[in-house]
């Protein structure tokens, strides 16, 4: 039976950016900073598109922001998604507005998965997911992996981690948990947010870079939505973290076991 | 009423010690905000793990029921928002934990209250309390405020004393009223991770192995094991299928802060030092001299860990 899965692409600074804090602690110095799509999120598309390829289907892939974050949406395109939903919403977020806009997006698609990356990097928050879960009342499977490793051969074939049953009434999800993995099944429609080891995600190709920008990317006005837009959770300053200072260099295992007995007594 | 909620954890019927770290900063909440501790345990055949929650002046919450045996998110959130009501708290956390993330968010948006996960610190002053967490993994600290009436957060452990003994507290059972054949989730297998080793969170000394280790972990156990230590990854490591997913130690794995902690052949990418900076004793091995994981260590060795590290656990045993 084909699928049809909504999908996030967030667009977040650049995880091999250096990330500085403003001197009055306003927010981070953006310059020099390049942005991509939320490595979580890029897990999250690769696995939508595998379920596709398995099942059948259509990948809409949806975020919520400015202009700017057409670029990822159109980086998720070029890898392979069907069409685009952009909520424009120029504000701070929190779970709360994320999960309500993305409620009323899965409201109208009515997809049968909704896939999200586990937290995106930017504000490591972990909630988007089982927020948007608990708002549309579906069950959820956070943090999706897979038994196999990155280099196996269910990987090598590209086959999906999430493993959708005939009739695509239910799927099962292997997530890793406190003390090992736990295999969950879950009824259909349901979210699942996707960890680092479920799969690794394809690169765009230029045929796909060439289609992509044919593809409907439709705008929705957060305002539009009736949707609460304030956060309630705000940040109100930031600050680097306290800096750990280098010690020293010892010169063998002897220095080291009498620095480690002697000084730091800690053996 | 402004009343403190810590939902507590347990697993196979134990309590998490990682749930001890959480009613400590429970204790500091409500010492802040003057309101009651109450603490809540849900699952199923756990009254041994209640008794361990009892004694720390907090009154106990017993959730027990079949449909809450394996930790599903969809049943325990609504259990959790009842309990919520039931003693009136408008603080409502838990530890950072795989279930303690799985699970506060989705009872978070049940109860409409914005959430603050891994939270570090507490600022602000008196009642009003700002929440100080890690943002960019971890190369920012954010102090947040949480607007609505209900504020729900999971805190680091390593950051948080353990709960201060106090009043025995009265343990409640409460009345659970699960419809089990209309959840939609099951529980279909637990692969557990056996180790007869400590969990890497709780445990005293900590030794991991990276890309230095080519794939071989045998000399990183073998110096865990004289150690009585866990052994951790690095990301590259557990990448390369080198070393079990709970291994992980770094932003998006695990974050420990044991006495001791031993990175071997980890060349100490922020996303790994944000796991393991808070070790009290940090000791490097690398064979690459301007490895960044030597200006986070304490005592940094330029030599190979396949020299290393025996002839340390040599050492160890030597001394016993």
């Amino acid at each position: 039976m084909p699928l049809k899965i909504l999908v996030t692409a967030k667009r977040v600074e650049d995880p091999e950016s250096k990330i500085r804090v403003k001197p009055d602690g306003s927010g981070i110095v953006t310059d020099g900073v390049n942005y991509k799509m939320n490595p979580f999120d890029e897990i999250a598309v690769e696995e939508a598109l595998r379920l596709r390829e398995a099942h059948g289907g259509e990948v809409v892939v949806a975020a919520i922001g400015g202009e700017k974050q057409q670029t990822e949406l159109r980086a998720a395109l070029a890898m392979g998604a069907d069409r685009a939903i952009l909520v424009r919403h120029d504000g701070p977020l929190d779970a709360l507005v994320v999960s309500a806009l993305l409620a009323k997006v899965c409201e109208q698609e009515r997809p049968d998965l909704a896939l999200l990356g586990k937290q995106s990097i930017d504000d490591d928050q972990n909630q988007a997911g089982q927020y948007l879960a608990a708002r549309l009342g579906w069950p959820q499977a956070t943090f999706a992996s897979k038994s196999e490793s990155l280099e196996s051969e269910a990987e090598q074939k590209k086959l999906p981690g999430v493993v959708v049953a005939a009739g695509g009434k239910s799927a099962r999800v292997v997530r890793e948990a406190d003390g090992g993995l736990q295999t969950l099944e879950v009824q259909l429609p349901a979210v699942v947010t996707v960890d680092l080891r479920l799969n690794k995600p394809r690169f765009a190709s230029l045929p796909g870079i060439m289609k992509a920008k044919k593809k409907e990317l439709k705008e929705l006005a957060a305002a539009s939505l009736g949707v609460d837009l304030a956060p309630a959770v705000v940040v109100r300053s930031l600050a680097e973290p306290p800096r750990r200072k280098g010690g020293v260099k010892v010169a063998d295992v002897d220095e080291l076991w009498k620095k480690l007995h002697e000084e730091a007594k800690v053996l | 009423m402004s009343n403190v909620l810590i939902v507590a954890e347990q697993f196979d019927g134990k309590l998490r010690k990682a749930s001890l770290h959480a009613l400590g900063a429970g204790q500091q909440l409500a010492a802040r905000t003057g309101g009651a501790l109450h603490v809540a345990l849900l699952g199923h055949g756990i009254a041994e793990a209640a008794r361990g929650l009892a004694g720390f002046g907090a009154t106990v919450h017993v959730a027990d029921h079949p449909a809450l045996a394996h930790g599903l998110a969809e049943a325990a959130a609504p259990v959790v928002v009842q309990i919520a009501r039931d003693c009136g708290a408008t603080l409502v956390g838990a530890a950072a934990t795989a279930a303690g993330k799985d699970l506060l968010p989705r009872a978070a948006a049940l109860l409409g209250a914005g959430m603050a996960t891994e939270v570090l610190g507490l600022g602000g002053a008196g009642p009003a309390i700002l929440f100080r967490r890690p943002m960019w993994a971890g190369n920012v600290v954010a102090e947040v405020e949480i607007t609505t009436p209900v504020k729900v957060f999971t805190v680091r452990p390593t950051e948080f004393a353990p709960a201060a003994a106090g009043a025995a507290g009265e343990v409640r059972a409460v009345a659970v009223g699960i419809d089990a054949a209309a959840l939609r989730t099951r529980s279909v297998d637990f692969q557990v991770v056996k180790s007869e080793r400590p969990e890497l969170t709780e445990a005293r000394v900590v030794v991991s192995g990276g890309r230095g280790t080519k794939g071989d972990f045998k000399a990183v156990e073998a110096l865990a094991d004289a150690l009585g230590g866990a052994v951790g990854a690095s990301r590259a490591a557990v990448d390369a299928g080198w070393a079990p997913n709970d291994w992980q130690v770094g932003q998006t794995g695990k974050v420990v802060a044991p006495e001791l902690y031993v990175a071997a052949g980890i060349s100490g990418a922020i996303q790994h030092v944000a796991g393991m900076k808070g070790s009290r004793v940090i000791v490097a091995v690398n064979k690459d001299p301007e490895a960044p994981i030597f200006q986070v260590a304490d005592y940094g060795l330029v030599a190979d860990l396949f020299q290393v590290l025996p002839a340390l656990a040599e050492r160890v045993k030597a001394s016993r």
